[in-house]
């Protein structure tokens, strides 16, 4: 056990992070770029426009 | 694992957030104020008189603009972890990620999340006609997904299926079409929709790449910091 590979394998703690990092990225550009609730789409409106997210 | 990818998306997002931020406040958000004066009514286009190109756009607005800034980062922040998600997993393959090919990352990250549905629902200047906005979202996340799938197999497809599978999935949102709205009704001047459309664009593809770098960047930064950690 002297040496350690570089290139790493895909263990379990390694999936379920990569599952959370990949919910919480789509689950942030859907809050900032989607939910249609009034106060969030209030705040972020300029940004929708100006990122190409559908607005309105 | 978790703590790389979590470090080096918030410090990327909110780095290249900042700056998208910016960027959108001096070149877009100027087009888009104009453009909501006729939104309003308060100008008309093609009226009795001709209008001036030249309107008083007021200056910055701390609440409305403030907001855009954190949602700006919030945003490239959500991108980022997406990102690094995929760097992980091509570094899992062999792939050497760094701050240089991590501009790269950012251009496919522009394509797959700004370029591709822009191809075909163009970034919406304020008071253009559009379909509902539900229907535009399911269209848009299918073509974020396909685009980013599509261009995966293009960088990590070793034959000609996976590419023309790349090519498929890159096609296929646009020859099926957007929704589309059943009448034109926007009453924006067209000089201000395309200026609009192209700044968005341009501001997302400079935010990308800087995106792209300082994910490829702070991700081989906190592995090595990681390696440096575990005892051998």
């Amino acid at each position: 056990m002297t040496t350690q590979t570089v290139k790493s394998t895909l263990s379990a703690t390694k999936i379920v992070s990569l599952a959370f990092a990949a919910i919480l990225g789509v689950a942030i550009i859907s809050v900032t770029g989607h939910v249609q609730a009034g106060a969030l789409h209030d705040a972020a409106h300029d940004v929708r426009h100006a990122t190409g997210f559908p607005c309105h | 694992m978790l703590t790389r990818l979590l470090v080096s998306g918030l410090f990327a997002g909110a780095g290249a957030g900042l700056i998208a931020a910016l960027l959108q406040l001096f070149f877009v958000q100027p087009v888009l104020l104009h453009a909501e004066l006729y939104e309003s009514g308060a100008l008309v286009h093609f009226g009795a008189e001709a209008v001036s190109a030249h309107q008083d756009l007021g200056g910055f607005e701390p609440v409305r603009d403030g907001l855009s800034i954190v949602f700006t980062m919030l945003t490239y922040t959500g991108y980022a972890f997406i990102l690094l998600v995929g760097m992980a997993l091509a570094e899992m393959r062999g792939a050497n990620v760094n701050g240089r090919n991590g501009l790269l990352w950012g251009l496919a990250g522009f394509v797959a999340f700004h370029f591709a549905p822009g191809f075909t629902l163009a970034p919406e200047v304020p008071g253009v006609a559009a379909a509902d906005v539900a229907l535009r979202q399911v269209w848009w996340w299918a073509t974020v997904v396909t685009a980013g799938a599509g261009l995966w197999l293009i960088a990590f497809g070793r034959n000609w299926l996976a590419w023309g599978a790349a090519a498929v999935l890159l096609l296929a949102p646009h020859v099926v079409g957007a929704p589309e709205p059943d009448t034109f009704t926007g009453p924006v001047p067209t000089e201000i929709g395309a200026l609009f459309a192209s700044r968005a664009l341009g501001v997302g593809m400079a935010a990308w790449l800087l995106l792209g770098c300082f994910a490829g960047f702070f991700w081989q930064r906190e592995g090595a910091r990681d390696g440096a950690r575990q005892p051998a």
